[in-house]
């Protein structure tokens, strides 16, 4: 589903970020990419969204070739990826039902339809009876579950998360892990930067390790 | 091709086009909630907002008045321009027969539509009538006035300035006087005047684009992190310029409401000593207005330009923004 052929990353004023990554996520799989702060997670995976473009190599996403995604291909590959962020992104002068529903007020669909699965996401990641809130109204496991329901709610065949769990305590920590892995279930493709590696070595997933921008371990 | 065949093929085809108009429909969907969204931010701020109003307004309407002013103005001049008028003086020595036969003699002309004769006791007669001064004109020895023609040419042609040249060489003329000097000159300074509203307004229309885009890269600063969520999770740059857009449509067509008000107050504050100066000259002129079309017009052209200051706003901020 997502293939890293000798990818390396090097930002404008900086020394290389990633070197020479190589690696292969099935479409059936969740998988853990771990490392120290600045190893590099972050960069793969605004890679994989296209906030980004490699250096060198090649990655292909859902069998396109990256490099052939322009400027304009750009929102539609967005559209069928779902992120979830360390810091939320929520918009704070929406609702939650607003919040949740924009990917799918991106994709054009139909109101009835939007209310539909915005309670569906919502009922999933167990926050139904919020949806009228604002999220200043919410606390961090709660906002961090609004945001996965954002990124699901329009049914993207990946889901990445940049360090979910990063403000939470254990047990919200636990339970949110629990709520990816129940996507990965039904067919998504999951990919997790974590630095929490007591969490994510208890869970039984392939675990990516980066040291420095290089791939160290794979896992497999 | 088998029948199952074609019947896949069709349905194909009809999921297909139902996918369009969903997609239509949801493309129409935010338009509408753009639109509503966007006004209600307008709304929000009431007092920014009528402020950005009242300088849109103020700029849209300067020309638009100057344009109503011109056009009342020709209005008016319009009433006199035809027919102009020759007032030929006829020399001393010109004899009352004389004046009579040259009379006639110009009444053939094609290029004159009719001339009278004033004589110069008729012309004192009235003078000292009009005027007043008639207990002084009874003490003069001699009437002062000359015979008069007056001449009218054909309306509409150019005649009356070949007229004068010609007439003016006449020995048994003393004085030709062209009532359409004065004219021309109001027309040139008419035409100059409205060269002058044309410049005006490009600056001033030039001044209501970039003081809303402006007031757009300020909102779009504004909103920057909420632009960043919406690229993040796959919004295209028309998702995003569309609120933009709307804003300054809202701008330009609150901007052109309140011109069409600015106007429309002057003319009625005017319109009251015009009437009474025009009658003290026993004129039935009234000013003219904007007139409805008129004033639909000016917030057409605001809601225009409000458009061309957001367009120029978000191509220039928008490309910026973009996640890291
Ligand atoms: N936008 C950027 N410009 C320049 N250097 C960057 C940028 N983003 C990250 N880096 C650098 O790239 C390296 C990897 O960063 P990152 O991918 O954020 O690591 P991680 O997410 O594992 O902490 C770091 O050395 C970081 O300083
Ligand atoms: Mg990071």
């Amino acid at each position: 589903m997502i293939t890293f052929d000798r990818v390396s990353k090097r930002y404008e004023e900086g020394h290389e970020a990633l070197s020479e990554v190589s690696v292969e996520i099935r479409q059936d799989e969740m998988v853990f990419l771990t490392g120290h702060s600045g190893a590099g997670k972050s960069t793969l995976l605004r890679l994989i969204m296209l906030i980004e473009r490699p250096s060198r190599g090649q990655l292909i996403v859902d069998g396109q070739n990256l490099a052939k995604v322009g400027e304009r291909g750009i929102p539609r590959h967005r559209r069928n990826i779902g992120v979830v962020f360390q810091n939320h992104q929520l918009l704070f002068d929406r609702s939650v039902f607003h919040n949740v529903a924009l990917p799918l007020v991106i994709g054009g669909y139909e109101q009835r339809e939007i209310g539909r699965r915005v309670r569906a996401a919502l009922d999933k990641v167990g926050l139904l009876s919020k949806e009228r809130a604002l999220p200043v109204t919410l606390s961090g496991g709660e906002q961090q579950r609004v945001g996965i329901a954002r990124a699901v709610v329009a049914r993207p065949r990946i889901l990445l998360a940049d360090e979910p769990t990063g403000n939470l305590d254990p047990l919200l920590s636990a339970e949110i892990m629990q709520l990816f892995e129940a996507f990965s279930q039904v067919g998504v493709t999951v990919l997790i930067a974590s630095h929490d590696l007591a969490l994510i070595s208890r869970m039984r997933h392939r675990i990516l390790t980066l040291r420095g921008g290089r791939l160290v371990g794979t896992g497999a | 091709m088998s029948a199952v065949e074609n019947k896949l093929r069709r349905e194909g085809a009809s999921t297909r086009r139902t996918q369009m108009r969903h997609l239509f429909q949801g493309w129409l969907a935010h338009h509408r909630l753009s639109a509503a969204d966007s006004l209600a931010r307008v709304l929000d701020h009431p007092f920014a907002s009528t402020l950005t109003w009242l300088v849109l307004g103020i700029a849209l309407a300067l020309p638009a008045a100057l344009t109503v002013a011109l056009d009342n103005a020709r209005a008016l001049s319009d009433r006199w321009d035809s027919p102009a008028q020759l007032s030929l003086f006829l020399s001393g020595s010109v004899s009352a027969d004389e004046a009579q036969s040259l009379s006639a003699a110009l009444q053939q002309r094609p290029d004159v539509e009719h001339v009278a004769f004033v004589s110069r006791d008729a012309a004192l007669a009235e003078f000292s009538v009009l005027s007043g001064f008639a207990d002084v004109l009874e003490t003069l020895e001699r009437n002062p006035l000359p015979d008069v023609l007056l001449l009218t040419p054909v309306p509409g042609s150019d005649a009356a300035p070949a007229l004068y040249t010609e007439l003016a060489a006449d020995p048994r003329i003393a004085e030709v006087v062209l009532d359409m000097a004065w004219l021309e000159r109001l027309n040139t300074l008419m035409q100059i005047s409205r060269r002058v509203v044309w410049a005006l307004g490009s600056v001033l229309v030039a001044g209501v684009v970039l003081i809303l885009g402006n007031t757009i890269r300020l909102s779009i600063e504004s909103r920057r992190e909420e632009i960043v969520v919406i690229k993040l999770v796959g919004g295209s740059n028309a998702f995003v310029r569309r609120p933009f857009l709307y804003t300054g449509l809202w701008y330009g067509v609150g901007g052109g409401v309140f011109a069409a008000l600015l106007v429309a107050s002057a003319l009625w504050l005017l319109g009251g000593p015009v009437m009474r100066l025009a009658e003290l000259y026993q004129s039935n002129f009234r000013l003219g207005g904007l007139g409805i079309m008129g004033s639909l017009n000016l917030v057409l052209i605001g809601g225009c330009l409000g458009l061309a200051g957001a367009w120029l706003a978000v191509t220039r901020h928008l490309r910026l923004i973009a996640p890291r």
